[in-house]
């Protein structure tokens, strides 16, 4: 491997930094003891602790994980469907139409994803609420795991699913006994990134969320708009740390999952010799 | 092997146990089934042969129900097989990618179908220990399929297909991805496994050597047709079309028209003292008990009477080991300097080549002659050519070619003469043979036991002649560039009329 020259450490420096810094900063300033959050006033976690009774916050955390996770729920379901059928069904009328409009949400504006759904909730006399944002949350984030589930459909070996049903299996136990237990890590990685897209979203949220329910970044949002607080900074140093811990646990099972692997593909290689 | 001939083929009181009765298969307007039918007998390895593309692979797929024919039914112990779905049918298949489930162990792979039955907890693991024994699996019970080798493998897919007992097993290519010397190996395994349990099995392969190996009867396909259904002997010996003969083993064929040379006596001709060819008494059981290749070198070839050995070895010809490609093959084949290099080196500490002893033909009729004891002696051929047959003239300047037996024909129809590069003796001198024709030696591809000989004629016309081994490299004595004399008896040669 070649050394770092200094240019090549000076542009690595800079990236990080770009990406980072204000992520440091806004932890640094989450200890600050002072109100003020740009002065420096030694060091204290009573920002953590007021968070704690800061009731507001709560219940808006509580709806947001309700509205991410019920809604990635729906959304993996009806996302992994969706890719089945687009992989599976083979060449029906209308298949190409059907499969760019899973990718089209992709790449819609979310402001007029969101006041297409605010329209429609009015229309039909729907309250804004958490039942709102679970349906919106769940339209847009379906296509994303419809995306990465039927990406590993395709790569999947039908033979797979007929040597189920040569072995005895209805389509549907099919589906569950072999099927489903293959594609699982594309499954569960598409529920991720639903649950994630779910958890940050603003915009969408902003047009289909009610007065009777606000999630985090709505109300983050709107309490930045009276000045930021140092409240704020310390629940994002919560979530940062949330975040965190999720990737890194991830990789290390992933990497370890792989490294058990090769071992036992290696340990059958000598028991062959 | 049971003693009694296994052909209930031919028992017109046997039931079949699979019927296709004009099934045709077409995919939008290609037509993948050309209105076929035949049938398959309980028991029988039946092999559906045949180039890719042909439509071998939809056949089995019908059978197991992932495909339905456009036309026609296929009959399964007499019912319609057509509405019941692939989970129903007493039919299980071995994938050719094996499709073996990864998150499974193999002793769950194997128990899969039985526990698809609702059986009982202590019926399955019998099931299963029986199955893994009799593949010789139980010490990789516990493996995943991504622990164990490509062989391994193998055996746990034909376990699992097997597990339920189905009265038909279908093979789609199940030795395509191991390596010849296991493929081999595992040929006869599959032929073990298949008497022991008395299941009847359908084998697809484009392998030739595979389906006259393993195989009862041979269906020989060319684009969703069946050319000929016959058993592995019977295709080789009397191949009803060029395509057939060309698509088994070596051939050399000679287009003409043929004459009836007594016009009236069609009787097959019985005095002729050399060998008949008719393909029931070529059939011996010999074909499917062979154990080595080494015997079937033994029992095919040493005692070819129409071979004549030229009887003085005068010079010790230097042995040129150098040996040619030995046959348009499947797959890349190693070039001439790989194979020299292999008998020369590599043989030493891998054995012989293991590509070439299979091309060695099925046990012909020469075996139930008694052996000479000395090859030298064996020119009892007699210049005096038998009434009946026909001629045969393919070239200008070239002397008709005679065929004592085969189809009637008219004059002047247009006939194909097809050989078998074993049944052409070659010599130094002008034999005494029915057909004798003058050419020179361009390659000679050394195997061991056999010698190939490529025999250029002097209208240009190729002719592959071989001849077995049974002297010394340095007794022999045709080399490159000889000029020599091929020839043939009236009745080593198969008439092709279609």
């Amino acid at each position: 491997m070649r050394r770092l020259t200094w240019f090549n450490t000076t542009s690595l420096t800079l990236g990080f930094a770009f990406l980072y810094l204000p992520m440091i900063i806004l932890v640094i300033y989450s200890f600050n003891a002072s109100k003020l959050v740009t002065v420096w006033a030694g060091f204290s976690t009573r920002w953590y602790g007021e968070l704690l009774q800061n009731q507001a916050f709560l219940d808006a955390a509580w709806v947001t994980l309700q509205v991410a996770v019920v809604s990635s729920t729906i959304a993996t379901v009806l996302g992994t469907m969706a890719a089945y059928v687009l992989v599976r069904a083979g060449r029906f009328w209308g298949r190409t139409l059907f499969s760019g409009m899973i990718y089209a949400p992709l790449v819609m504006p979310e402001v007029i994803t969101g006041l297409s759904l605010l329209l429609l909730f009015i229309g039909i006399g729907l309250d804004r609420g958490v039942l709102t944002i679970i349906l919106a949350h769940t339209t847009f984030s379906m296509c994303f795991v419809s995306v990465v589930v039927s990406s590993r459909l395709i790569s999947f070996d039908r033979s797979l699913e007929e040597a189920a049903l040569d072995l005895g299996c209805s389509p549907f136990s099919a589906f569950r006994l072999v099927t489903l237990p293959i594609i699982a890590p594309a499954v569960i990685s598409g529920w991720l990134l639903a649950f994630t897209l779910s958890l940050d979203d603003l915009v969408i949220a902003s047009f289909t969320a009610g007065p009777s329910a606000t999630t985090l970044p709505i109300k983050i949002w709107s309490s930045i708009r009276l000045g930021v607080s140092p409240e704020i900074n310390a629940l994002s140093t919560i979530l940062i740390a949330i975040v965190t811990i999720g990737v890194i646990s991830a990789s290390l099972v992933s990497k370890r999952q792989l490294m058990r692997q090769e071992a036992d593909e290696k340990a059958a290689v000598r028991a062959e010799a | 092997m049971p003693e009694t001939k296994f052909e209930p083929w031919k028992d017109p009181n046997e039931k079949p146990l699979i019927q296709f009765k004009n099934v045709s298969k077409r995919f939008g307007t290609f037509t993948a089934i050309d209105n076929q039918s035949f049938d398959i007998y309980a028991k029988e390895f039946f092999a559906l042969l045949g180039p890719s593309g042909c439509g071998k692979t939809t056949m089995m797929r019908m059978l197991a129900g992932f495909e339905a024919p456009t036309e026609g039914t296929i009959l399964l112990s007499g019912r319609d097989i057509a509405p019941i779905p692939p989970n129903k049918r007493e039919v299980n298949m071995m994938f050719q990618s094996y499709a073996l489930f990864p998150h499974l162990s193999v002793w769950e792979n194997i128990a899969f179908g039985l526990k698809r039955d609702k059986l009982p907890a202590d019926k399955i693991a019998a099931r299963v220990d029986e199955m893994l024994k009799l593949t010789r699996l139980e010490r990789f019970a516990s493996r995943k399929p991504h622990q164990i080798s490509g062989g391994q493998r193998q055996r746990v897919a034909l376990a699992r297909s097997l597990a339920k007992g189905p009265k038909l097993l279908l093979l789609d290519e199940p030795l395509g991805a191991l390596d010849a010397k296991l493929r081999q190996d595992t040929q006869f395994e599959l032929m073990d496994i298949q008497e022991k349990t008395g299941t009847t099995f359908v084998i697809v392969t484009h392998d030739q050597e595979e389906a006259m190996t393993v195989a009862s009867r041979v269906a020989v396909m060319d684009e969703g047709r069946i050319v000929q259904i016959a058993t592995p002997d019977e295709i080789y010996e009397a191949p009803n079309s060029a395509y057939v003969a060309d698509f088994i083993g070596d051939v050399t064929l000679f287009s003409g028209t043929a004459t009836n040379r007594t016009p009236g006596a069609k009787t097959p001709v019985m005095e002729s003292p050399a060998v008949e060819t008719t393909p029931e008494e070529a059939e011996t059981p010999e074909t499917e008990t062979v154990e080595t290749p080494e015997a079937v070198a033994e029992i095919g070839v040493p005692a070819e009477p129409e071979a004549p050995v030229a009887p003085e070895t005068t010079t010790p010809a230097e042995p040129k080991t150098e040996a040619a490609p030995a046959k348009p093959a499947h797959g890349p084949q190693p070039n001439a300097l790989g194979l020299w290099l292999h008998d020369k080196v590599w043989a030493k500490v891998f054995g012989p080549r293991t590509d070439i002893v299979r091309q060695l033909p099925p046990p012909s009729d020469a075996e139930r002659k008694p052996k000479p004891a000395d090859p030298e002696t064996v020119s009892t051929e007699t210049t005096e050519i038998p009434e009946g047959g026909i001629t045969i003239d393919w070239a200008e300047g070239q002397p008709p070619l005679i065929a004592l037996d085969g189809p009637e024909v008219e004059d002047g129809q247009h006939v194909q003469l097809a050989l078998r590069p074993e049944k052409i003796g070659i010599s130094k001198t002008k034999p005494d043979a029915v057909n004798a024709l003058k050419g020179k030696v361009i390659d000679i591809a050394y195997l061991g036991n056999l010698s190939t000989y490529h025999v250029e004629l002097e209208n240009g016309t190729m002719i592959k002649a071989q001849l077995a081994n049974t002297r010394r490299i340095s007794r022999r004595d045709i080399t490159w560039e000889d000029e020599v004399w091929v020839s043939w008896t009236g009745t080593a040669g198969v008439v092709l009329t279609s």
